[in-house]
């Protein structure tokens, strides 16, 4: 170092600050940027190599259209009973006089329950909620038959009841620094002023928390779309949402079209970009209130 | 007071039965293969499938690379982001979201189709070439977990002021990074690397559709055969999260509470 002049050393350093990025970069652009930049390119392209719009035009079938509906419904069926349950429970463990030891061993099963997803969790509800599931026994045994009164594991209520095994915890790892936001002077100040309990949650307490309740709600949605695993170890392709049918054209081009299996994913990618940046959006102007 | 109380439990304890009896109901689920009484018969013929040993070691192996590819992608550029190009740290952030953006199904179509044994980068043309897209593939997906908690390990020490102490004892940037800063955040590192192993010990969209004999594949196709080993799996897999992020909390007690400079 010593006898190097000034000059080189501002151009070393500089080769090594990008041969430290570099990796990054090359990895985000080959693994992020162009697989997701041709698939959206392979959507405007017929099987003559010319440019179409055909492929979009034929996500509005039947079976497409239904697919996504159902996946729509599911993932929102989901977020925004996770998104309130969670929110409840956040509530519960941080201000609801709890026990101290309850919110560290609520906050520790969250990271686990949170991670807790695919193949395992669908075995874990067909032994529970399947038709030989225990619970689905017990029920049986003392005179409540689950699938005769309508209930299956295996379709719309079945998978978004599993799904919520993943998506309370993550409602409750989100939301809990914005419920710590809520400061006590705030809720001493209302009661001084004579606000009731209800009053100080009407008006205080929950527009704060809005924002951030919102924001995690997109992120839930987004979570639950791009969902497979879980799913497809559940109901096998009986249940059609579009993961399980991308799944199946991937595996076997079950649309019997390149293009078409493009635009689905496209579509998927529109839904779930639009879910983040909902959410971004959303918790940049939440974050005002955390400070 | 009162009623708030009773909410606040009645609240937890519907919250807790809806997340145990699950468990309990696959527990008791494995442990009655045979009839008539409890018994580990199925964790004993889960633990004695070869395919349960090679699948699983498999994934491990792939956990592992992902872990080391991962933390080689990821720290030299928070650090240089951090200390030197400031400016580029928005397009790194975003960069890092783009997984949680991405559904993995879309981001592994987008490698088959791309990849594929014509192509320029033929991975998917030979076994040890998809073992490599699959690993990318998984540093891929815990590329917001593993960033973040690199960037938290970073923030938490002074950079700056190792750096400067580290060039004037006449230390080079890969010694800095290798010796210096990488032991002051492997607290950090750690429970990135924890996180990427939880990730991608079950996986199953990526691995499936590369046509690799991991754990998730084998998981899936278990569960389509047999009655009472898939409650075992369930079992086992959940013991390997809670392993995986037990470890977290518990080197979370060991990171170092300097702050950085603010200057």
């Amino acid at each position: 170092m010593t006898d190097t002049t000034a000059g080189q050393r501002t151009r070393r350093r500089l080769s090594f600050e990008w041969l430290g990025v570099a990796p990054f970069i090359i990895f985000a652009v080959l693994f992020l940027m162009l697989p997701t930049l041709y698939l959206v390119g392979a959507a405007f392209i017929g099987r003559d190599g010319q440019f179409t719009l055909e492929n979009i035009a034929g996500l509005f079938t039947d079976q497409i259209i239904a697919a996504y509906w159902i996946s729509i419904r599911i993932s929102g069926a989901s977020a925004i009973l996770g998104a309130l349950v969670g929110l409840a429970i956040a509530l519960a463990i941080i201000r609801g006089r709890l026990p101290e030891g309850l919110r560290a061993a609520v906050m520790t099963f969250s990271g686990v329950a949170s991670n807790f997803a695919g193949v395992p969790l669908a075995f874990a509800f067909i032994s529970t909620l399947g038709r030989l599931g225990l619970v689905t026994v017990i029920l049986k045994f003392i005179g409540i038959d689950l699938y005769k009164s309508g209930f299956n594991l295996l379709s719309f209520w079945g998978l978004t009841l599993t799904y919520l095994y993943f998506q309370i915890p993550l409602m409750i790892l989100i939301i809990a620094p914005a419920v710590d936001g809520l400061k006590k002077e705030w809720s001493e100040a209302a009661a001084i002023l004579g606000a009731s309990p209800w009053q100080f949650w009407r008006y205080v307490g929950l527009p704060i928390l809005w924002p951030s309740f919102l924001g995690t709600l997109s992120l839930l949605f987004a979570n639950a779309f791009g969902a497979i695993a879980t799913a497809y170890a559940l109901t096998g392709s009986s249940l059609n949402i579009v993961p399980i049918l991308l799944y199946a054209q991937i595996r076997g081009d079950a649309l019997q079209n390149p293009g078409l299996g493009a635009a689905l994913a496209l579509g998927m990618i529109l839904i779930t970009a639009t879910a983040n940046i909902i959410y971004l959006v959303i918790s940049a102007r939440a974050e005002r209130w955390m400070k | 007071m009162k009623p708030n109380k009773f909410w606040s439990w009645l609240v937890f304890g519907l919250g807790a039965a809806y997340f145990i009896i699950p468990l309990v109901a696959t527990f008791m689920f494995s442990l009655s293969m045979r009839r008539g009484y409890y018994s580990f018969d199925s964790y004993a013929s889960v633990f004695s499938d070869p395919r349960f040993q090679a699948t699983f070691g498999y994934s491990a192996v792939i956990g592992l690379f992902s872990i080391v590819v991962g933390i080689l992608v990821v720290v030299p550029a928070v650090y240089f982001v951090r200390l030197r190009l400031p400016w580029l740290r928005p397009a790194v952030e975003f960069i890092t979201l783009m997984p949680l953006i991405i559904p993995a199904i879309v981001l592994v179509y987008g490698y088959i189709r791309l990849y594929n044994s014509s192509s320029i980068i033929p991975f998917t043309g030979s076994a040890l070439g998809t073992d490599i897209l699959l690993t990318c593939a998984y540093v891929t997906l815990a590329l917001p977990y593993m960033y973040r908690a690199v960037d938290t390990g970073m923030r938490t020490i002074d950079i700056q002021t190792l750096t400067e102490a580290a060039q004037i004892a006449g230390a080079n940037t890969a010694q800095i990074i290798g010796r210096i800063i990488l032991p002051n955040i492997l607290v950090a590192v750690l429970s990135g690397a924890f996180l990427t192993f939880a990730i991608v010990i079950g996986e199953f969209t990526i691995a499936s559709l590369l046509n690799r004999p991991a754990f998730g594949p084998y998981l899936q196709n278990i569960g389509a055969n047999r009655a009472y080993e898939p409650a075992a799996l369930a079992i086992i897999s959940f013991i390997i999260t809670w392993g995986a992020m037990g470890m977290i909390n518990v080197l979370g007690r060991f990171a170092p509470r300097t702050s950085a400079r603010t200057d």
